[in-house]
């Protein structure tokens, strides 16, 4: 059972279905598969020999998942993880149908999915009915179970294995704590996207962009496609969070400032957005005025579901903590993609749910029942890097690589694996520069070296 | 049943008309609904009902435990807290009876105690108990350390102040009440023993006139002559945690009133998030509801302290409300039978909850002016949709779900609010003319993303349906 149908679910998805993994379901909550791609109206994804526009890329994952003879089911959310003992649905649930992801056949046949009232708070239609799959079969106690909710009713699912692919979200301005009124016209890069790319909604004519990395650039693109102005990206960076190349053609070329080192202290307007009051660090302050405002980046994991299941989070990312081969502390539960490091490219996305693949086939391939890695050693940074991703060590499961992030910009830093005081490895990442809002990776070769006995792995950063 | 919005207002005369559809405002046209007889407007200034402090408070439901004995307010909170009580289990309207823990952080705050316990018995209300710490931090596990002990007050509710609102308010306009929206009162005179109102949209006649207007109520008074109160409005600014905190508090916590005012408090929703506030700012400007940097910062000292945790959790809400201050610790509730007048100003942070009490206060003040209110008859009964996390929401409902699938399929993920009830609301007999007004109907784009995930798709619902 893969939740989220994003590059990293689908092609998890894609992947466990052509394997022969059994019944591969993806259960998205949008009415369209593709995640975040959906709305992303400019190229540059897929391969780079062929890249593709956003919602492109979501279509050609989509269908190879279909292909493969994954199941997707849009418009279904999962609400919550079922009763671990895997006997009952919760009580709380007045619920449902019972289906098995790998070996049962959910029934997606209309009405007989909905449950009459009163159609019992105990035992879950088609528990040990014919054809239905008593639950008793299902293996160990601990197996997966998540409820879920969609235009057919309840479902109460037991999966051999689940694929956390959540993905992350922008925080919006109350998460940011930005002052002010609450006027209308404040988005953030992904509601800007939709209303636009999807909706074909105005936007208002005059917009700030919060943010200089590579999304604020998309959404500065994205306000000018709806006919609006971009008055300014403001930044509190020191520079533009993407190549010099890319800040310069925007901000000559097409002639929209940046102004960097700048914060936005307040929103002004009752009703509509009237505009934003800017501090720069030297103190000067000013109003830029503006209907718009597009708070841009600032990702954080869609982490609802792996807090609801108590898996052990990450404190760097805030995602579910994972080893590299992204089991997460939850028997049976993986995950991948952005839910694990907000955020990285789609690209990163989909090769960890090709990885989340594998690891899922050798777990079903060892059989249901056996061993779950253990919690492993804590796998940690020093300021100032922000995160490192997978985060956990287990010996069996060495990461392809690690990706991580930095808080300040480190001109031609070195990355040093510490263990205790002992060094496990150096490198020097080349080319040069480390910016706040870039991915920044180690690679796994030291991990043979780690000491399973040792304590936690610490990386820093050194100039 | 008649809402309107914008065109010329009707030129027959009404019997009351009542300026304001805040909580009170709404709540006073609901109680005179009840005499068929009476023709009966309420008139708003803004695009819908609940606009001002109505929708910006700390959505308690008080006991009135330590307000000032003997006043009006004491009795008509008193009053207030049980017809409220019995109307929200009747309409549908969320209440979660948590109960308050008066913490008490320093020596000062301790001896305080069994003075707000005794006040409590004077208010009538008996319920009050000292708790040792041990049964403080048994109560509440996640309470910052050092704290020296606690009043437990178990009448202590938590409401939903948008639903109580547009449940008076609907079943007003069920009753035959007309509602004016978009219609700020300009002017009053007299003309034939009545009122004239000059408005935005033009004229309106009334016998009997009922200010309701909140933050604004002197203003309307000195256009009747009245020179008897000035509101400052006192701001309060408010934080809302992610409902990933909810499991963090099981309380509401008070802080102890002292000299320095009544403090920041941390305090469950019934939309199952967390609130931290409210600031203390009084004010000139009476649309000043922005939130400020140092108020921001200052609560999150305060809450740092009270429950620590909580300052780890996303912030997925930040408002800003106004409070009538008068600088009288009462409401300003008074007739003028001369005039067919009734002013009913001053009403703070406990309107919400009196606002039944007050309602039926101010029919009996309009019967002594002189107003015949005729027969009275119950209302229709009207059900409210749950916004509460205590009660079962639509996609928790199977059978809502088969008899309609739109109640299974989710717009909204953060708050979980189906494309069905997003429809209802916006057909509606007070249909939301705002995105914030669907909001305060349905929760859609109230959650932690506010809108990544859903604004655009709540917008086309909106703007489909209003087309």
């Amino acid at each position: 059972m893969v939740v989220g149908a994003g590059p990293a679910g689908l092609v998890a998805a894609a992947r466990l279905a052509s394997s022969g993994a059994g019944r591969v379901e993806v259960l998205e909550r949008e009415q369209e598969a593709g995640g975040v791609l959906r709305h992303c109206a400019h190229g540059g994804f897929g391969s780079r020999s062929r890249p593709r526009t956003g919602p492109e890329y979501a279509h050609l994952l989509a269908e190879a998942a279909a292909r493969a003879g994954a199941v997707i089911r849009t418009g279904v959310t999962v609400l919550d993880w079922g009763a671990s003992s895997g006997a009952m649905a919760s009580p709380g649930l007045p619920a449902a149908r019972v289906s098995e992801a790998g070996r049962g056949t959910p029934d997606h046949g209309g009405a007989s999915a909905a449950v009459p009232p009163g159609a019992g708070r105990g035992v879950p239609e088609g528990v040990g009915g014919a054809g239905g799959i008593g639950l008793h079969t299902v293996g160990p106690e601990r197996e997966p179970v998540l409820r879920v909710v969609g235009p057919r009713g309840h479902e109460t699912i037991a999966a051999r294995a689940v694929v956390l692919a959540t993905g992350a979200r922008e925080r919006p301005r109350t998460a940011r704590l930005v002052p002010g009124t609450r006027p209308a016209g404040v988005y953030t890069t992904g509601e800007l996207q939709q209303a636009v790319h999807l909706f074909g909604q105005h936007i208002g004519t005059r917009a700030v962009v919060v943010g200089a990395e590579n999304v604020s650039y998309a959404a500065a693109d994205t306000v000018r496609a709806a006919g609006a102005e971009v008055v300014a990206l403001v930044t509190e960076q020191p520079r533009a969070q993407v190549p010099l190349c890319r800040a310069q053609s925007v901000r000559l070329g097409r002639g929209i400032a940046l102004l960097t080192d700048t914060t936005v202290t307040e929103l002004l307007g009752h009703g509509r957005l009237s505009g934003v009051r800017v501090r720069h660090r030297d103190g000067r302050a000013t109003v830029l005025a503006c209907d718009t405002v597009v708070f841009t980046g600032d990702f954080i994991p869609d982490h609802e579901l792996a807090r609801r299941g108590a898996l052990v989070l990450d404190a760097g990312t805030r995602g579910p903590a994972v080893n590299g081969s992204l089991h997460t502390s939850r028997y049976g539960v993986f995950a991948a993609g952005n839910v694990l490091h907000a955020v990285e490219p789609a690209a990163t996305a989909a090769r960890e749910g090709a990885r989340a693949a594998g690891a899922v086939l050798d777990f079903l391939g060892t059989g249901a029942g056996a061993g779950w890695p253990g919690p492993g050693l804590a796998l940690t940074v020093e300021a100032p890097l922000r995160w490192i991703a997978p985060n956990r060590i287990s010996p069996a499961n060495r990461p392809e690589q690690y990706v991580l992030r930095t808080e300040v910009t480190l001109r031609r830093p070195a990355l040093y694996v510490r263990q205790g005081g002992r060094l496990l490895h150096r490198e020097r990442r080349v080319p040069g520069t480390a910016l706040p809002h870039r991915t920044l990776t180690l690679g796994a070769g030291w991990h043979d070296r780690v000491d399973p006995e040792g304590g936690q792995v610490r990386v820093s950063a050194e100039a | 049943m008649t809402v309107t919005a914008d065109g010329p207002l009707p030129e027959t005369a009404y019997d009351v008309a009542v300026v304001g559809a805040g909580v009170v405002g709404c709540a006073i046209a609901r109680a005179l609904a009840r005499h068929p007889r009476l023709r009966i407007a309420l008139v708003e200034a803004q695009d819908d009902v609940g606009q001002g402090t109505s929708k910006a408070n700390t959505s308690i439901l008080h006991t009135g435990f330590d307000a000032a004995p003997g006043t009006l307010e004491a009795r008509l909170v008193r009053d207030g807290y049980e017809r409220l009580g019995a109307y929200a289990a009747e309409t549908g309207i969320p209440v979660e009876r948590v109960g308050a823990l008066l913490v008490a952080w320093d020596e000062e705050q301790l001896a305080a105690l069994p003075r707000l316990a005794a006040k409590a018995e004077r208010n009538g209300y008996h319920d009050t108990r000292p708790l040792s710490p041990g049964e403080l931090y048994a109560r509440e596990p996640r309470l910052g350390p050092g704290a020296l002990g606690a009043l437990h007050v178990p009448g202590e509710s938590i409401i939903c102040p948008w639903t109580t609102t547009l449940a008076y308010a609907t079943q007003a306009v069920h009753a035959g009440v007309d509602l004016h929206l978009n219609t700020p009162v300009q002017h009053a005179s007299r003309q034939d023993g009545g009122h004239r109102l000059l408005t935005s949209r033009g004229t309106l006649h009334a016998r009997r006139l009922v200010n309701a207007a909140g933050l604004h109520a002197d203003t309307v008074d000195r256009l009747l002559g009245h020179e008897d109160f000035t509101v400052t409005p006192r701001r309060g600014q408010l934080l809302v945690y992610d409902k990933l905190a909810r499991p963090l508090v099981r309380h509401i916590l008070l802080p102890v009133p002292t000299a320095l005012g009544k403090g920041v408090l941390v305090a469950p929703t019934v939309y199952g998030n967390v609130l931290l506030g409210p600031t203390a700012e009084d004010l000139d400007d009476k649309r000043a509801t922005g939130s400020t940097a140092e108020g921001l910062a200052g609560l999150r000292d305060k809450g740092r302290r009270i429950l620590p945790d909580l300052l780890q959790e996303e912030v997925t809400a930040v408002y800003a409300g106004l409070r009538a201050a008068t600088g009288q610790e009462d409401y300003r509730i008074a007739a003028h039978p001369g005039q067919g007048y009734v002013t009913v100003g001053g009403i703070r942070s406990t309107g919400l909850t009196a606002s039944l009490a007050i309602a039926a206060h101010v029919t009996g003040l309009l019967a002594e002016t002189g107003l015949d209110l005729g027969p009275r008859r119950e209302l229709e009964p009207v059900t409210m949709p749950n916004l509460g996390e205590s009660f079962p929401r639509p996609y928790q409902r199977p059978e809502l779900i088969a008899a309609d699938p739109e109640y299974g399929t989710l717009v909204c993920h953060c708050e979980r609010v189906s494309r069905g009830e997003i429809r209802d609301a916006l057909a509606g007999p007070i249909p939301p003319r705002t995105l914030e007004g669907l909001r305060r109907r349905t929760r859609a784009r109230a959650g932690r993303c506010q809108g990544f995930y859903c604004g655009a798709a709540v917008r086309e619902l909106f703007e489909r349906a209003r087309a």
